[in-house]
């Protein structure tokens, strides 16, 4: 667009003509102030506080609403302009309850700054001031009707960002007042985004009111643990007890992938770690009960049957399973231990996508997975399956926001009217389970087309379809787990020009899980096994054949073949329903959170981290690598990675070849200090080094294992800088997993949805409440009905 | 919910008027209400399905204006105008009549269901200053004994 010239406080700028004069004066650092103006929502011109001066104008004018014209001179700072601020804001503090010292907002509060800049400290006014108590709309929605600014930010969000429509506002004028969509109660997604937008602590959150205030919490940034989606998140942390305390979550700085947007998970759903249940001491089995012990003891228990089981029976009889939540760090770190310590490739994970075909179908191809910054900007944009609003809330905004601010054009294919098919172009409803056969036919196989005709879906529409989409360039192609082996791969090769895909998984790091090697025929980077010598010199040892996958090592533990497993952050029993007596012969050792079904069953259970409590990286399902920063403390747990180091030591392996010891850059924390991990200055280091002593290092260092991944694993050698400051990283699938045709069928989606996430949901008080309100609804409805 | 046939025929040609479906909104419950009494939750419902919004929307329309009522009103809507040229001219000794009368006050009813009394802004009759306005009928010049004639007569037709 051409450039337009326009003055704003004597100095000279150019902007694109179509700039808001707001925006054009924050492009060279004049900040206009506003509370209803919000980007990327649409205008509203409530609040008033943006007026300025333009010359040749006789009245002042609102910078959100006007569009810059060539020669405008602007003033933003004059008498008269400050003049009008000042009114404003004293018209807006008329009914306003001046709560500040019990206020959620009150520290961070805008409108706080703006009487601060303004100084609007008298009213001339002198009625009284309309109150209304709070109410409470929802478990996690709160309204303070009283300190509502009417900035229609909280109805905007809603509506337009979340395609959600639960916020309104009724009465007029003064009286005016933001409404739920249920009378007196609010049915939604519960995403907080309208809590998070609010400019004053007139919408609060009931996981974080009255709990704390801004100034005493530290702020650290990290990932969301919940979906595969891989938000940033900003967790507020307070010393309690013997450590930090996460008491808030939300995405301050918006610089993620995920700017403005966190779904309920990533917002209010950490609260399972302070569970009463918390797993904080392990458990040894003895007389057939799980009875505490010490590390020491139940560490020096599984080191010994582990070493009696490899030494004699070898590492045949073992088994190990990942998790797709644990870091990178761990999982490559898990596999390493399986395959060089226990010297067996029986290793597996919860699979909930085909990632290695999806890498196999993509090699030889650089750049063509799309990152979840690309989903914001593609031209077009073709789901096929999944249901990205349940399952993958920030895929979904992207793509809403995607086609609301950037008109992208997206295509639905899917066995039901999705939500997302409100925003989408065209829609192809096909058949329940046809996923497959759509794949198959928009990469060019007609034959295919019959097992896709429906009432709603004609040939004449599907070839309508598949040509719209031949002429889509660079477009971002979005499957679930629907799709696998060769349908995947014929999708992916049939690419149009610039095509860009994106796989989705299920779990935080479930996509990690995947590039780590968490297969029993794939190494990091689904390399084949023939390659393991690429890794190293102790590789070489790696066995040659193809292990055990999860069904089979569950099948040699019906035969007593399967002597000891190893279950790392994950719930198999549940998950695929094992028979539990298939494991009675098994030394099973499970570390997680809570004692889940598999933990049930096991001999030693050892208390592990969340990853809000420890450092490492995460792996979104489009391949964005991001630091996690530890957070918060938990008493008595240990992260996966030392508890595998320290299993490997005591089996008495020389942990150097395990875990590479780093005394450049950054050390791992000793327990002294929190150090380096959580973005403090270690004290301790530099006190070593002015005493002149050696650095010392430790074999948990998760940075120090990333540094490996950098170096050995294909795809992941990014740039350092960028992770450490907290930035998104595409991965690139550059390995080549051998070619496996037929279709994994160990995939096993997980089904969460909005308020579940598998374990940690189940213990999570905030995501329980919402379920429960949900159930009850309906219900009182009824008796009310009865009643009358 | 069922409406009778000439208030559907009215919507439809509404619906035509317009370049975008919810511009109907506000007219349609207007009729509404004259034919129910009230805006209810069933109105409320069915002309939000009618125009694709929410019931949300609707009601954040509904509420804005003091001519929609929600709630069942006596029978014949008393509104009498306070604003600037009536009150020169009485209004305020008018509305007082009109709420001793009657025992009622600023969105009230009678208890027989017969009247509500409103206190309203200018209605567009300043040249008869003070009006009233019952229903859609217009009374003008009023004094209290215009009015209580008013009232009479309305009474009256009732109870015949
Ligand atoms: S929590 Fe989310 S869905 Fe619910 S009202 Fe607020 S913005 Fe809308
Ligand atoms: S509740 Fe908050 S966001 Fe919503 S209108 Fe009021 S001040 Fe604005
Ligand atoms: S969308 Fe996924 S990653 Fe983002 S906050 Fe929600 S659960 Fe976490
Ligand atoms: S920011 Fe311009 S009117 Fe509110
Ligand atoms: S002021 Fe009463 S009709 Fe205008």
């Amino acid at each position: 667009m051409a450039d337009v010239n326009i003055t704003v406080d004597g100095r000279k700028l150019t902007a694109p003509a179509g700039t808001l004069l707001i925006e054009a004066c924050k492009s060279v650092g004049i900040e206009v102030p506003s509370f209803c103006y919000y980007p990327g929502l649409s205008l509203q011109g409530a609040c008033r506080m943006c007026l300025v001066e333009i010359a040749k104008m006789p009245k002042l004018q609102t910078a959100c609403t006007t569009v810059i014209q060539e020669g405008m001179a602007v003033t933003t700072a004059s008498d008269t302009v400050h003049q009008a601020r000042k009114a404003m804001l004293e018209f807006v503090l008329q009914n306003h309850p001046l709560d500040c010292p019990v206020c959620d907002a009150g520290g961070e509060c805008e409108l706080q700054d703006m009487t601060f800049s303004y100084g609007a400290s008298e009213s001339k006014l002198i009625d009284f001031k309309n109150h209304k108590d709070e109410e409470q709309w929802s478990p996690v929605v709160f309204f303070d009707r009283p300190r509502c600014i009417l900035c229609y930010r909280c109805v905007r969000v809603c509506g337009e960002g979340m395609d959600v429509w639960a916020l309104g506002i009724q009465n007029r004028g003064a009286l005016s007042l933001i409404a739920p969509n249920q009378d007196d109660h609010l049915e939604c997604e519960e995403c907080g985004m309208c809590i998070d937008i609010c400019p004053v602590g007139a919408l609060t959150s009931g996981a974080y009111r009255y709990k704390t205030r801004p100034w005493e919490m530290n702020h650290v940034s990290t990932v969301c643990l919940h979906c595969a989606d891989g938000c940033k998140t900003t967790l507020g942390v307070r010393r309690q007890g013997s450590g930090n305390q996460i008491v808030r979550g939300d995405n301050r700085d918006k610089s993620g992938i995920n700017g403005d947007f966190l779904c309920i998970k990533g917002r209010y759903a950490f609260d399972f770690i302070e569970h009463p249940d918390r797993l904080k001491q392990p458990l040894v089995r003895k007389n057939g009960t799980l009875t505490p012990a010490s590390w020491e003891e139940a560490l020096e228990l599984v080191a010994l049957r582990f070493r009696e089981a490899r030494d004699t029976d070898g590492g045949a009889s073992m088994g190990v399973i990942g998790s797709s939540r644990t870091t990178n760090e761990e999982n490559y770190l898990l596999q390493k231990f399986a395959r060089l310590v226990l010297r067996t490739n029986n290793i597996d994970h919860h699979r909930t996508a085909d990632f290695p075909a999806f890498v196999n179908a993509l090699s030889g191809r650089a750049h063509a997975t799309a990152s979840m910054r690309d989903v914001l900007s593609a031209p077009a944009v073709l789901l096929i399956g999944n249901d990205p609003t349940y399952q993958h809330p920030l895929l979904a905004w992207q793509i809403r926001t995607n086609v609301r601010l950037h008109g992208a054009r997206l295509y639905v294919v899917n066995s039901w009217p999705i939500k997302l098919t409100r925003q989408a172009k065209e829609f192809l409803q096909i058949p329940e389970g046809a996923e497959d056969k759509a794949a198959a036919f928009l990469a060019g196989d007609d034959s295919a087309a019959d097992a896709l005709l429906t009432s709603k879906t004609t040939r004449e529409k599907l070839a309508g379809f598949r040509e719209k989409l031949q002429g889509e360039q660079n477009l971002v192609v979005i499957f679930g787990s629907e799709l696998r082996g060769q349908e995947l791969a014929a999708l992916v090769r049939a690419a149009a020009r610039g095509a860009k895909y994106i796989c989705l998984g299920d779990h935080a790091n479930s996509r990690g899980a995947a590039d780590m090697g968490l297969y029993p025929d794939l190494l990091p980077g689904y390399l084949p096994l023939s390659e393991a010598a690429r890794f190293g010199e102790p590789w070489k040892s790696v066995p040659q054949q193809p292990g055990m996958d999860l069904e089979a090592m569950v099948a040699a533990g019906k035969e007593r073949k399967l002597r000891t497993l190893y279950v790392v952050g994950s719930n198999p029993v549940a998950r695929y329903a094992i028979d539990p007596f298939a494991l009675a012969e098994t030394f099973v050792v499970v570390e997680d959170l809570f004692l889940t079904e598999t933990a049930d069953l096991a001999e030693v259970v050892l208390p592990a981290a969340c990853a809000y409590e420890k450092s490492g990286s995460f792996t979104n399902t489009c391949g964005d690598l991001q630091l996690l920063r530890k957070a918060g403390d938990c008493e008595g747990v240990k992260p996966d990675l030392e508890i595998i180091v320290r299993i490997a030591e005591l089996m008495g392996f020389d942990i150097q070849q395990l875990a590479p010891l780093d005394p450049s850059g950054m050390r791992a924390d000793f327990g002294e200090s929190r150090g380096v991990q959580s973005g403090e200055v270690d004290q301790q280091a530099i006190w070593n080094r002015r005493q002149g002593y050696e650095p010392r290092v430790s074999p948990f260092n998760p940075f120090a294992v990333l540094k490996e991944i950098q170096r050995v694993v294909p795809g992941y050698n990014v740039g350092q800088l960028e992770l450490l400051s907290g930035n998104d990283v595409h991965t690139a699938t550059a390995g080549r997993a051998p070619g496996k045709t037929e279709a994994d069928r160990f995939i096993l989606p997980s089904h969460e949805n909005l308020f579940t996430s598998g374990t940690l949901g189940r213990y999570s008080d905030v995501l329980n409440r919402v379920i429960e309100a949900r159930l009850r609804l309906p219900n009182e409805k009824e008796k009310e009905i009865a009643a009358d | 919910m069922q409406f009778s046939d000439q208030l559907e025929k009215r919507f439809a040609e509404l619906q035509t008027h317009y370049p975008i479906k919810r511009s109907a909104l506000v007219p349609m419950l207007l009729y509404a209400q004259d034919e129910v009494g009230h805006v209810s939750d069933e109105v409320v419902h069915e002309i939000a399905a009618r125009l694709d919004l929410t019931d949300l929307e609707v009601r954040n329309v509904v509420s804005y204006y003091s001519m929609l009522h929600t709630k069942p009103i006596g029978k014949y809507n008393i509104q009498v105008c306070t604003n600037i040229s009536c009150m020169l001219r009485g209004a305020e000794k008018v509305f007082d009549h009109i709420r001793q009368r009657l025992g009622i006050g600023h969105k009230q009813d009678t208890p027989d269901g017969l009247f509500h009394l409103e206190e309203v802004e200018c209605i567009g009759a300043c040249c008869w200053a003070p009006a009233m306005q019952v229903n859609y009928t217009y009374h003008e010049n009023l004094t209290t004994e215009k009015v209580d004639e008013v009232l009479e007569s309305l009474r009256k037709k009732e109870t015949q």
